[in-house]
């Protein structure tokens, strides 16, 4: 963003005589504007797509109607009638919290995109600990569901919220493990020079075939044996991040109503699904930086086609998502922390052994 | 322009950090003490990030707001019937606690003045994550090790009292 406002400031003759820093602001709130609109219609679509993807495998149609084309403009309609729902707050319930609660789920979630970069140089601000940043601020959502949880002051909601506190922070240890491997291979907590080096086409698997070389991308999955099982480890351990089946155990629907969203109507419960399909596409778009290369994949003008094989990546993840949440059914909470403890940590930490005597050797 | 914007920031960090601070102290219940402390914490990161710390401003955040806030908001929630509990307390030691109050004051002030702070330009983000690593891997080995081996005591003596009931 820093070199944008240089290069406004020497090209734009209307900007010469405004400060920097203000510039700077204003650029930032343009920036962010974009971004959680971008995600926002996203998520817009991949509730649509989840409506789709559960039907198809259950073998009927799912919206078919709204908008015409299979049913396209559903989720605008959603989004129409929950904005103009009535707001309840029920009378046993902490307004204060009750109230605060989906902004902080909202801001935990939103304020990763920041330093999520969706293109060669798209990105709002670079930073050296990119990774790391990422999640830190997505910890705020458990505040956020714990606070929604506690304050509705009904037992599904506090049951629910007491779930998903308990599944992400037991999971965030061996997603930060399985992270870890690509970290120790790039030598680089940015995203951006994450992804950076994942360019061209892999030394071992390629053929050089009259003056053409093919072979399979240079990406950190295939870079070595443990990166590959990490990004698997990842993917596992993210389904359990964003409370998705079979790790959905804290919005289970046949014993919880809905988990620690129960109470909310209208706009505020609109927030807690934003910001869940919002995550969705956090946790893959991780991945597709660490594991898939990134924005790499199209050969041509980066910042176009960079962005499209990024955003492109990503939805395949999440499609994955889908497709594993309507596939597979719902883990007990004792064999959900087996999973955990038990299998993915342990393999988690053999892996990063591993990658550091990959690395040695 | 620097220094104003730089100044701006601060002082609403402070006035986060402070204010949140003040409704930990002075809620009546319990549970909005505790959730005030993510405003706390996360102010403090903000500090951090001033200070061009960006690895320990997100550490700050992961590890109080992710860990420790979690943690106590389990402790709270978990407590049987925390919600009727009146945790103002009956005696006020008023006098004493002016006393004990304003030597601490007078005490931070001292060392706020007496410190001969050394002052230096604002410095530009640099790679911390990478000084910090091989700063804990060099002259800090002993004190990293001590504290890792001190955690890992901690984990498996957790484990042990967790096991014993399940045990049975």
């Amino acid at each position: 963003m820093r070199p944008l406002v240089e290069w406004l400031q020497a090209n734009v003759a209307a900007l010469k005589g405004v400060p920097p820093d203000v510039l700077y602001l204003l650029l930032l709130l343009v920036g962010a504007l974009i971004v959680i609109n971008f995600v926002a219609i996203s998520a817009m679509f991949f509730i649509w797509l989840e409506r789709k993807v559960s039907a198809h495998i259950q073998n009927r149609y799912g919206p078919m109607l709204v908008g015409g084309w299979h049913g396209w403009a559903q989720s605008i309609a959603d989004g129409i009638k929950l904005l103009q729902k009535e707001d309840i707050i029920p009378a046993g319930a902490d307004r204060t919290l009750f109230r605060m609660a989906p902004f902080i789920v909202f801001v935990g979630s939103f304020a990763a995109f920041a330093a999520l970069p969706f293109g060669a140089g798209l990105i709002v601000s670079d930073l050296n600990i990119g990774l790391f940043y990422i999640l830190a601020v997505t910890s705020l959502v458990v505040v956020g569901i714990l606070m929604a949880g506690w304050a509705s002051n009904n037992k599904w909601a506090l049951l629910g919220a007491m779930r998903a506190a308990a599944q992400i922070v037991s999971y965030e240890i061996p997603v930060g493990l399985t992270l870890l491997t690509v970290v120790i291979m790039a030598g680089s907590l940015s995203l951006v020079e994450i992804s950076r080096l994942q360019e061209g086409i892999h030394p071992l698997f390629r053929v050089a075939a009259g003056g053409y070389v093919i072979g399979l991308p240079n990406w950190f999955v295939l870079q070595s044996p443990f990166t590959f099982v990490a990004f698997f480890l990842y993917f596992t351990a993210s389904l359990a991040e964003v409370n998705r089946t079979p790790f959905d155990i804290p919005e289970a629907e046949s014993e919880l109503v809905a988990g620690y969203h129960t109470e909310y109507s209208g706009m505020r419960f609109s927030f807690f699904f934003l910001a869940e399909y919002a995550d969705m596409f956090l946790v893959s778009a991780v991945a597709v930086m660490l594991f898939l290369g990134g924005w790499q994949g199209f050969a041509g003008p980066q910042f176009l086609l960079g962005t499209a094989a990024f955003i492109l990546k990503a939805y395949l993840l999440v499609f994955v998502q889908m497709w594993v949440r309507w596939t597979l059914p719902r883990l007990r909470v004792d064999q959900l922390m087996d999973v955990c403890w038990k299998v993915l940590l342990p393999l988690a930490f053999v892996n990063l052994l591993g990658t550091g005597a990959w690395m040695l050797a | 322009m620097q220094i104003p914007a730089e100044a701006i920031v601060f002082y609403a960090l402070t006035a986060i950090t402070v204010l949140s601070g003040l409704v930990v102290v002075t809620s009546r219940k319990l549970v909005h003490s505790a959730f005030a402390l993510v405003f706390a914490f996360s102010g403090l990161a903000g500090y951090y990030v001033l200070l061009s710390a960006d690895f320990l401003a997100a550490a700050q955040v992961l590890i109080y707001v992710g860990g420790i806030l979690i943690l106590i908001l389990f402790a709270v929630m978990l407590t049987h019937r925390i919600e009727s509990l009146d945790i103002r307390s009956e005696t006020l030691q008023l006098l004493p606690a002016i006393a004990g109050c304003g030597a601490i004051v007078v005490l931070m002030l001292l060392a706020v003045y007496r410190t001969p702070w050394a002052v230096k330009e604002p410095q530009v983000l640099t790679q911390t994550a990478q000084s910090i690593g091989s700063l804990f891997m060099t002259d800090y080995l002993l004190p990293f090790e001590v504290a890792s081996v001190h955690l890992l005591i901690a984990l498996v003596g957790a484990v042990i009292i967790a096991g014993k009931r399940g045990g049975q």
